[in-house]
């Protein structure tokens, strides 16, 4: 089973919500949208659902056009961020729902029922209402709908979303397990880059209405294509500054500068663009950090075994994310360390160069 | 700790009033009547329940309450479908829906009396609109005042023109109340239209409806003016629902005692109806 867009477009009034999008989207893996709320997780889900039409282009299941073809015949499921379940039925007739619609006899749908709801922990539930259990019961129950269907697609707008913490830690370590082997289509819609990461598999990164980047998860992450696809994929943002590079010294500003090593080396004279990502810059000084940026500590944030800080170095904002305690003073001036071998680098139209 | 004081008896306190004066006093001065016989100048001797045994034991009171049982049956049978019909077509959004509204809301805000003025001239043979249609144009024998089916066809056409608002404006409330998730939901489930109205739309409007249904009810079973105005009861006595044979022995007979005790079984009958209805429409959402 395969899931692919052509050059598919969506249309809004005037407006073009998702520019030309191709994507071939496997089984066997997760397949991750990345992207900020009002990049088009959403709208290209809906798409491929069938629940909003396609302006241009063609979206094919198993190689066969499916681009005019109604919600109803794709076998699709849907998770949506907010726990969509019938109010009036019980949990048993929730995950039923799409099987009785087939129109399966009715053991096949007990046993189906009861094998989703034994993988969801939602055995003891079955008799309840939605509005009986708690936002997780709700997500699982609508997880497990999806499960018992047994659809050749399955999306998932980010689901956790709406789950607190612990809880919503525990659902995504069980996600891949719970659909793995099944033979669909898994699309899951995120915007938090950690997530995407955990998850593996391919991920899309998603800005302002088109991919830009597609690829497996770990390498779209180590190796950005372009400016935007280094952004998205970063939390803490990535830290972006002009650098101009003359024979092999990058300077930055007026004071710092440092030596090009690698393929950076080897660019045209000329100014660039350089992304690192904030864990490559630290108050701790080591062989590799060469480059000393020194900075008024702005924002500092203690998250149980990092701590992150934002300063200033009079020319732009910049974020380091270190393990350990630091002992950071707002308002005063820190010495920050940063690798420049770490850095990507990129043309002034956005492209990766380096 | 709750303080417990009698304060809250104040606030009730205007309430009773009220309902003793428009419901209470009157209620009894016709139980009071249903168990008296009177000759004027206030001059009254026990009746005890036989008046009651008299009402239930005559012909013509069984008579109108069977045709006032199939007059309310034949208009919930018509405007409850219908009504569901059209408010499941009527836009949910967008510039039509206080059109589609506002010409819903029109034949109820008619008087009830100039309803039925309305549909007796409409429906006059020689000068009405439609009853000049049917006998002049395509030819068909229709005249009210001397066929009871006529008759019968008119008032429950009227009622139909001037409830079924009721049931779409109940019903559409229901509708609109559905949020587009459950229906993009239904449609990933692979559900029919049919299944979408099944699943989703009926049991949302199944509060509505049921009050719907309730209030079509009882003013159907309670219906006076626009028959009144219309058929008078006739031709014969064809369409002399309860309300107007009610009216006839009270006031055109003037025999207060029967009408009294009349009345009471009328009531007694409307308020178990409505309540056996309202009781087995609501179990489910007890439990």
């Amino acid at each position: 089973m395969a899931l692919e867009l052509r050059n598919v477009t969506k249309r809004v009034g005037a407006d073009l919500h998702i520019k030309e999008t191709s994507l071939v989207l496997e089984t066997g893996h997760f397949n991750v949208l990345l992207g900020a709320t009002g990049a088009g997780k959403t709208s290209l889900i809906k798409m491929m659902a069938g629940l909003d039409p396609v302006a241009s282009g063609q979206i094919l299941m198993d190689g066969q056009d499916v681009t005019g073809q109604s919600t109803q015949k794709r076998n699709i499921s849907l998770v949506h961020q907010f726990f969509i379940n019938y109010p009036h039925m019980t949990v048993f007739d929730n995950i039923a729902s799409p099987l009785k619609v087939a129109g399966l006899p009715k053991s096949e749908i007990q046993g189906r029922v009861e094998h989703a709801a034994d993988i969801l922990k939602l055995r003891p539930m079955l008799h309840r209402r939605p509005h009986e259990l708690s936002g997780g019961q709700q997500q699982r129950t609508a997880l497990a709908r999806a499960i018992a269907k047994e659809s050749r697609a399955v999306f998932l707008d980010e689901p956790l979303a709406n789950l607190d913490y612990k809880l919503r830690e525990e659902l995504r370590d069980q996600l891949p397990e719970l659909f793995a082997g099944r033979g669909a289509v898994v699309v899951y819609a995120t915007s938090e880059p950690e997530e995407a990461l955990l998850l593996g598999g391919h991920t899309a990164l998603m800005e302002d209405g088109r991919v830009t980047q597609f690829g497996r998860t770990a390498e779209i992450y180590r190796d950005p294509a372009n400016v935007l696809a280094a952004r998205v994929f970063s939390d803490p943002p990535i830290n972006t500054a002009k650098i101009v590079k003359q024979g092999d010294t990058a300077r930055m500003g007026t004071d710092v500068t440092w030596t090009l090593t690698g393929a950076a080396a080897g660019l045209a004279d000329g100014p660039y663009m350089i992304a690192i990502r904030p864990h490559h810059v630290s108050p701790v000084a080591s062989p590799e950090a060469t480059v000393t940026l020194s900075g008024r500590v702005q924002v500092t944030e203690l998250s149980g075994s990092e701590s992150s800080a934002h300063f200033d170095t009079g020319s732009g904002s910049w974020v380091s994310l270190a393990p350990g305690v630091h002992p950071y003073r707002v308002g005063e001036m820190h010495d920050f360390h940063m690798d420049p071998s770490a850095a990507y680098v990129f043309a002034p139209d956005g492209s990766r160069v380096a | 700790m709750k303080t417990e004081n009698q304060k809250a008896w104040f606030f009730v306190l205007p309430v009773l009033l009220l309902v003793a004066f428009n419901a209470l006093i009157p209620m009894m001065t016709v139980v009071n009547y249903s168990v008296q016989e009177t000759f004027g100048d206030n001059l009254f001797f026990w009746q005890g329940l036989g008046w009651f045994e008299q009402i239930l034991r005559s012909d013509r009171f069984h008579a109108a309450l069977g045709r006032q049982f199939l007059f309310t049956f034949l208009i919930l049978i018509i405007e409850v479908p219908l009504g569901i019909a059209i408010a499941l077509s009527m836009p949910r959004k967008g510039f039509w829906v206080p059109v589609c509204l506002v010409l819903m809301a029109l034949p109820m805000l008619i008087p009830w009396n100039v309803v039925g003025a309305m549909w007796n001239i409409f429906t006059l043979p020689d000068i009405g609109l439609l009853g000049y249609f049917l006998n002049h144009v395509i030819g068909i024998n229709y005249d009210m005042t001397q066929d009871p089916l006529a008759a019968w066809i008119t008032i429950v056409t009227m009622d139909v023109w001037h409830w079924t608002s009721l049931v779409v404006l109940l019903s559409y409330a229901g509708l609109v109340s559905i949020p587009d998730a459950y229906y993009q939901a239904a449609k990933i489930d692979g559900a029919s239209n049919w299944a979408v109205f099944r699943f989703i739309q009926l049991p949302k409007m199944k509060t509505v409806l049921t009050i719907a249904i309730l209030l079509r009810f009882m003013d159907s079973f309670n219906i006076y003016t626009e028959p009144f105005v219309m058929t008078g009861g006739g031709p014969g006595n064809s369409t002399t629902l309860l309300s107007i044979d009610l009216v006839k022995i009270a006031l055109g007979q003037f025999d207060l005692g029967p009408a009294a005790a009349m009345s009471l079984i009328y009531f007694a009958i409307t308020l178990l109806v409505s309540w056996l209805f309202y009781t087995l429409m609501t179990k489910d959402d007890l439990n």
